[in-house]
């Protein structure tokens, strides 16, 4: 390793830029199975809540064109089962490992964020853009007001830097990613999930109990690509950006929009070694093409 | 990447599909297969239908249902493919005589139990229940390993199923079928049922194929795809 991709996001350390995105990387467990994880640059939890959740009933998954959707329902053991069974192993290992936080209302969002406060977390990211469950998520990241609302209250308890994950569902994303900002978040990450719909004409039924579900894979990746080049222009804070991501050369396209780190969701599922791949063909390309640091093309279009 | 032995229709749109494999693998723990780039998009699941470490053999039966089954039906010998496992856990190792129960695609993990059952305990014996909606497919080498086949066409396999003392029951299907058999064994027998949920990352970390269980929520791909039955809560589907 060159340090070619050493890169700083919020005052927080990173060896690399490549990350992997919540509830696409359980707690890392599966996944040191197949690769050491101190070679990428950090993870994110699968979405905690203050409670223990059981997710959404029926079809949780349909694969779409280059896609998939999912209507998993922020299934996870709770914020403290996490804390003690999972939070010792992740520490002792030299990644960034990042609490994906969601909840129903400002309440369970700022008593959830606050069970890291003695914990050496170096960032959470703050879930207000998930589709799939009725109560709250996605509504907070709907609307700027409630955006702006949930993270101050979230960043005035937290002992940690907050990044707002967003949901590109918001009908005014930049005006989002502004209320984020303003209410003290240290970054952003996008996209969270696009809302879509399937229909199973052989049963005759919606596919989802929920109706709705969410959208990610390469099919996205355009649609984020746009939405993180609004964001990056309409912010000062980094940007973690992420949607469709399935190789260096995509994560190189944000990147060169602005984008301070990249994460990867989906397509963990379709090559489990996606992230290292990643992170080492961007050090390769740092290499090939003279570069000290990739900041030297950060940013650049 | 692993090298594709034989690949031909037993039936039509049913396959089997040799492969050059070798390695531990349990009875009832399956594999993602990928054969294509990245369309479709996700590996597919596949259970291990038969395995011959001597050779290095491992087969797959499968069933051309959309594109990723049609891609792999059109492989031939020393086409390669992706396999990535074993994955889950499979059948557990019984001492009693077994009674195996398959119900269409289901039949596939069955082979290899019951090949693997007989190998460990020669003389204990096996009752194999086959059920087809219309034509039987794949029942020769059942004859070849097990006491006794009884194949249905038409008609509920579950209730041809006779369960003995003493006997432990396995069983592959639809879930609704699994369920039928469920309901169906008398209590004191042991039931093992091999779950279908769709998966996408076939590794327990996306939560897409949860099933409830009276130790709350499990992962299809991890922790099954075999439960036990008194293991598991039906109520609202799985
Ligand atoms: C643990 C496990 C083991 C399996 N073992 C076998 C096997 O040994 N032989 C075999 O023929 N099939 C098996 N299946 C089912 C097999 O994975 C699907 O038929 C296959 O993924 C369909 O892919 P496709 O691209 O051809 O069809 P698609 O275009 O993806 O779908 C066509 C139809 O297949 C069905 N289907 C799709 N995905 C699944 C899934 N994950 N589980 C069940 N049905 C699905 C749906 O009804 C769908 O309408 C297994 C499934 C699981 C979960
Ligand atoms: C199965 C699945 C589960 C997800 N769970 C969460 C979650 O718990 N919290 C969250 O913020 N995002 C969740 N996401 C969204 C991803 O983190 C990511 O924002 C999205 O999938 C787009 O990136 P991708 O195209 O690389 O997958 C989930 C996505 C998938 C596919
Ligand atoms: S398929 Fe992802 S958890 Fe089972």
């Amino acid at each position: 390793m060159s340090g070619a991709l050493l890169t700083n996001f919020a005052g927080v350390p990173f060896k690399n830029p490549v990350i992997a995105a919540s509830g696409t990387f359980g707690f890392g467990r599966q996944f040191e199975k197949i690769y050491d994880l101190s070679e990428i640059g950090g993870l994110c939890t699968k979405g905690l809540t203050l409670e223990p959740r059981p997710g959404n009933t029926g079809e949780r998954l349909w694969e779409t064109p280059a896609g998939l959707l999912n209507s998993i329902g922020l299934e996870n053991p709770g914020v403290d089962a996490f804390i003690e069974n999972e939070w010792p192993h992740l520490a002792d290992i030299d990644t960034v490992t990042i609490p994906n936080v969601g909840g129903s209302d400002l309440e369970s969002y700022v008593e959830a964020v606050s069970r890291f406060n003695d914990l050496p977390v170096k960032l959470i990211e703050l879930n207000i853009s998930c589709p799939n469950v009725k109560c709250g998520g996605m509504a907070f990241g709907m609307d700027p007001e409630q955006a702006y609302a949930v993270t101050k209250a979230v960043v005035d308890e937290s002992a940690h830097p907050v990044m707002a994950k967003l949901t590109p569902n918001a009908p005014d994303l930049v005006a989002v990613a502004k209320a984020c900002e303003e209410a003290g978040a240290a970054g952003l990450s996008l996209i969270n999930t696009v809302q879509g719909m399937a229909v199973d004409i052989d049963r005759r039924r919606i596919v989802f109990d929920n109706v709705y579900a969410g959208l990610s894979g390469p099919a996205v990746k355009p649609i984020a690509l746009r939405m993180v080049h609004q964001v990056v222009h309409a912010v000062k804070i980094p940007v973690m950006a992420l949607g469709g991501i399935a190789d260096w050369r995509d994560a190189l396209e944000f990147i060169m929009i602005g984008a301070q780190c990249v994460q990867v969701g989906t397509m963990n599922f379709v090559d489990t070694t996606v992230l290292p791949d990643i992170a080492e063909g961007l050090e390769t390309y740092c290499v090939q093409h003279g570069l000290s640091n990739i900041d030297e093309v950060r940013g650049i279009l | 990447m692993a090298v594709i032995k034989s690949n031909f229709a037993i039936e039509e749109g049913i396959y089997q599909m040799e492969v050059a494999w070798t390695g531990d693998v349990t009875p009832g723990q399956f594999f993602m297969l990928r054969a294509w780039d990245r369309d479709p998009l996700l590996s597919r699941p596949f259970c291990v239908h038969d395995y011959d470490p001597e050779s290095g053999t491992l087969t797959f039966l499968y069933q051309v249902k959309g594109k990723g089954t049609k891609l792999m039906s059109e492989l031939g010998p020393m086409d390669a493919i992706q396999l990535d496992g074993p994955h889950g856990n499979g059948f557990p190792d019984v001492k009693s005589n077994l009674v195996v129960v398959g119900g269409g695609m289901g039949i596939a993990p069955l082979l290899y139990a019951v090949r693997d059952f007989k190998a460990k305990h020669k003389r204990k014996k096996v009752r194999v229940y086959l059920g087809y909606s219309f034509e039987s497919y794949g029942v020769e080498p059942f004859n070849d390993v097990a006491d006794d086949v009884i194949v249905n066409i038409g008609g509920i396999i579950t209730e041809k199923v006779e369960v003995k003392r003493g006997e432990t029951v396995f069983g592959c299907g639809p879930n609704v079928m699994m369920r039928a058999l469920a309901d169906a064994v008398p209590p004191k027998h042991p039931v093992y049922l091999s779950l279908e949920k769709r998966m996408a990352c076939g590794m327990g970390v996306c939560l897409g194929c949860s099933v409830k269980t009276v130790d709350g929520n499990k992962q299809v791909c991890a922790d099954g795809p075999v439960f036990e039955r008194d293991e598991l809560i039906w109520e609202g589907g799985l």
